[in-house]
């Protein structure tokens, strides 16, 4: 790699902190320069949690005119997760779509219609064989051959086993690509599944979540396109990273749990103090995802658990449209509480009832005992009655 | 079967005077253990710690134990050692003198468990000098739980085939790994030592060779007088020596630390025992005063007893 030229100084905080300088002699014109183009990969890939080292690469892969093809399919879903994707800002979708990627075909966002739109997706895969990163967001029905789903006349099965043949990278977002989401939940009419249940064999990197939050979507996609490597997959494709860990353990009302404060119902004193929301079914003890450290839209608390109401699990194919929204979850990983045990902690003891009832077999031993070494003694001695047992009892 | 009140007698008496006869070049007293020179240990500072209880969640997570729940079920709240914890974080609150005190295994030098227990199941490691249990020898007896005096070894009661349960220094993480010199202190690589130490944010409890616990220990006594209780190290003396060590600035027994005397508590135990039986002549005494007191009975009850009448018709 090319050692950077060294910059002198940085004169003012504005180019300290690559702050955008208004200044009447700078180019306005819709062609991004360099630095702005270095500047929004070093936002998105610092927002992701990519070195600074990335997205000198990316940058340098981009300037060559290599953006790395997108391919969108949408199948059973309510477009969520591509609206949740439209409100980031770090990089806003305009930069995104623009200047890091090429999104080739994407139902709700191209220009394109009809025979032209499909045109283009047959175009762009020939173009970008085994190197495009296909992105699936939606479930996919199976029931009856498929035919739940269509596009262009061709099923939502054909479409993405077509797509994902060639691609270089094949990522599920949402919950219902990943697992079948709300299409599967009881009783599932259609048959809703999801794209690694479908694509099997293949390396599907799901990200779950009912929407997903667009960050973990765009740390996946610029972490492939800038170093050509998947991030460390769990058990089921959820990219380590953002889903290793509960929401329990980064949830800002830990505090409370851990203290016993819990809201009661919604609406009382304790649920307007921001208490934990357990016990009005939080299933953040059990949900693998990031939403607690890393809110929707770059807007502060803007989450479930944030708002108020408890985590419903959208991650979990095991929680989310299946447990109750108001049934507790039991704790994957408990911790101490905010309590603690005294050095010499009273255990056990014996209760009052517990007392009486061995006394009362205790008094029934000794009497029966009693009662039966009479009998013994009376039946004893045949040559001298009574005489010495009587001396014994006396 | 005729044998005679005086045959009787005579065989005791021979028995006895045999015993006696070889009991008589005393053993000499069980010598006083010392830890071996490679010991690992634990040090914790009461001053330290903050009772995070970072170390026990780790250490429930590093042995692969069940929670030992509260109950709602919520959190992993020991009251105590027992059969799902090894390690448990407790509070001494006086007024305003307050202290956690951090309870597991102390590893003793001389250890009272491995003492009574019959089949080596307990046993003290030659070089490292953990107290290891070998569930494959236990038979349950649970002796151990009775001569810790530390209140240390628990059992795992709800199971059906219950198990000793105690501290051993994360010994099942060590592997391979090699101790290597760092910071003056000899450490595994992170991730093989005991799991409470590494995840201790404040270094309230550090492991390494006891050697250099007990010299990092004095140093600080030395570098903060008056800040730790008596200047003194529990567990450098305490009960024949332990490899756990403790430095406290509330007085020990308040934290459930006994001044239980320097020496080990089997070796109190063999002395008690060995001078029970020191020349035979405590057994011997014994029995000569049963056996006049049978004599005596025997000839003031005459006839009365159905047994004495019995033995009487045969003579």
């Amino acid at each position: 790699m090319p050692v950077p030229s060294r910059r002198p100084f940085p004169s003012s905080i504005h180019e300290t902190l690559m702050l955008p300088r208004f200044s009447p002699d700078q180019d306005s014109g819709p062609e991004v320069s360099r630095r702005d183009f270095v500047r929004v990969v070093m936002t998105a890939a610092a927002a992701v949690g990519l070195s600074g080292t990335a997205a000198a690469r990316m940058a340098e892969a981009v300037a060559k005119g290599v953006k790395p093809s997108v391919i969108w399919l949408h199948f059973q879903e309510c477009t969520g997760c591509t609206e949740s994707l439209l409100r980031t800002a770090h990089p806003d979708i305009g930069s995104l779509i623009l200047d890091l990627i090429s999104l080739d075909y994407h139902e709700t966002l191209f220009a394109a219609a009809g025979h032209q739109a499909e045109a283009a997706l047959q175009q762009a895969m020939k173009d970008n064989a085994g190197k495009y990163v296909c992105i699936v967001e939606g479930a996919i029905p199976t029931k009856d051959g498929g035919i739940y789903c269509k596009i262009g006349g061709r099923t939502a099965i054909d479409m993405v086993t077509e797509v994902a043949e060639q691609a270089g990278a094949i990522i599920a977002i949402g919950s219902c690509a990943s697992w079948g989401g709300v299409p599967s939940a009881d009783p599932n009419p259609t048959g809703a599944t999801g794209a690694p249940m479908v694509l099997k064999g293949k390396t599907v990197v799901t990200i779950p979540g009912c929407p997903a939050n667009p960050y973990n979507l765009l740390g996946t996609v610029l972490q492939f396109v800038t170093l050509g490597t998947l991030p460390e997959l769990d058990d089921k494709g959820r990219p380590k990273w953002a889903y290793g860990r509960t929401i329990h353990e980064h949830c800002p009302r830990r505090a409370h749990f851990d203290a016993g404060r819990f809201a009661q119902q919604f609406g009382d004193e304790n649920h307007r103090q921001g208490y934990c929301l357990y016990k009005l079914g939080c299933k953040g003890p059990q949900t693998h995802a990031n939403c607690s450290v890393m809110h929707f839209g770059e807007v502060v608390d803007a989450w479930p658990i944030g708002l108020g109401h408890p985590c419903f699990g959208c991650t979990e194919q095991k929680l989310a449209f299946r447990v109750a929204l108001h049934d507790t979850v039991d704790i994957e990983r408990p911790t101490p509480p905010d309590t603690y045990p005294g050095i010499r902690e009273p255990q056990g003891g014996v209760s009052t009832v517990a007392a009486g009832i061995a006394g009362l077999a205790a008094g029934a031993l000794l009497g029966a005992g009693y009662k039966f070494s009479k009998t013994l003694a009376s039946e004893a001695p045949p040559t001298k009655p009574s005489g010495g047992s009587s001396k014994k009892e006396v | 079967m005729a044998v005679g009140r005086r045959k009787v007698l005579q065989v005791i008496a021979g028995t006895g005077a045999i015993a006696a006869a070889n009991a008589v070049p005393v053993r000499a007293a069980r010598a006083a253990k010392a830890a071996p020179p490679d010991a690992l240990g634990m040090l914790y500072d009461t001053t330290l710690c903050i009772g995070c209880k970072a170390c026990v969640s780790a250490c429930r997570e590093a042995n692969d134990l069940q929670p030992s729940w509260d109950e709602e079920r919520l959190h992993h709240a020991p009251l105590d050692l027992n059969g799902r914890t090894k390690n448990v974080i407790k509070l001494y609150k006086e007024g305003d003198r307050m202290s956690f005190f951090k309870a597991q295994c102390m590893h003793c030098v001389d250890p009272a468990c491995a003492s009574a227990c019959m089949l080596g199941s307990l046993h003290k490691d030659e070089v490292t000098g953990i107290v290891t249990y070998d569930a494959s020898y236990c038979v349950g007896c649970r002796y151990c739980m009775m001569a810790c005096p530390f209140n240390v070894a628990k059992f795992e009661y709800e199971k059906r085939a219950p198990k000793i349960v105690k501290c051993e220094l994360c010994r099942h993480r060590f592997g391979g790994a090699q101790l290597a010199s760092t910071g003056g202190f000899s450490r595994f690589a992170t991730g093989h030592g005991p799991a409470c130490c590494e995840v201790c944010p404040r270094g309230a409890v550090i492991y390494g060779k006891r050697t250099e616990l007990l010299q990092e220990a004095k140093r600080r006594i030395e570098a903060n007088p008056g800040r730790y209780y008596q200047d003194k190290v529990y567990g450098e003396a305490d009960a024949g020596g332990t490899q756990v060590l403790y430095l406290s600035h509330v007085p020990f027994d308040k934290i459930s630390l006994p001044d239980i005397g320097s020496q080990g508590v089997p070796h109190v135990a063999y002395t008690i025992q060995e001078g029970l039986y020191r020349g035979f002549v405590a057994p011997v005494a014994l029995y000569g005063v049963l056996g006049l007191v049978m004599l005596r009975n025997r000839k003031k009850g005459g006839a009365a007893a159905p047994e004495a009448q019995k033995g009487g018709r045969r003579e």
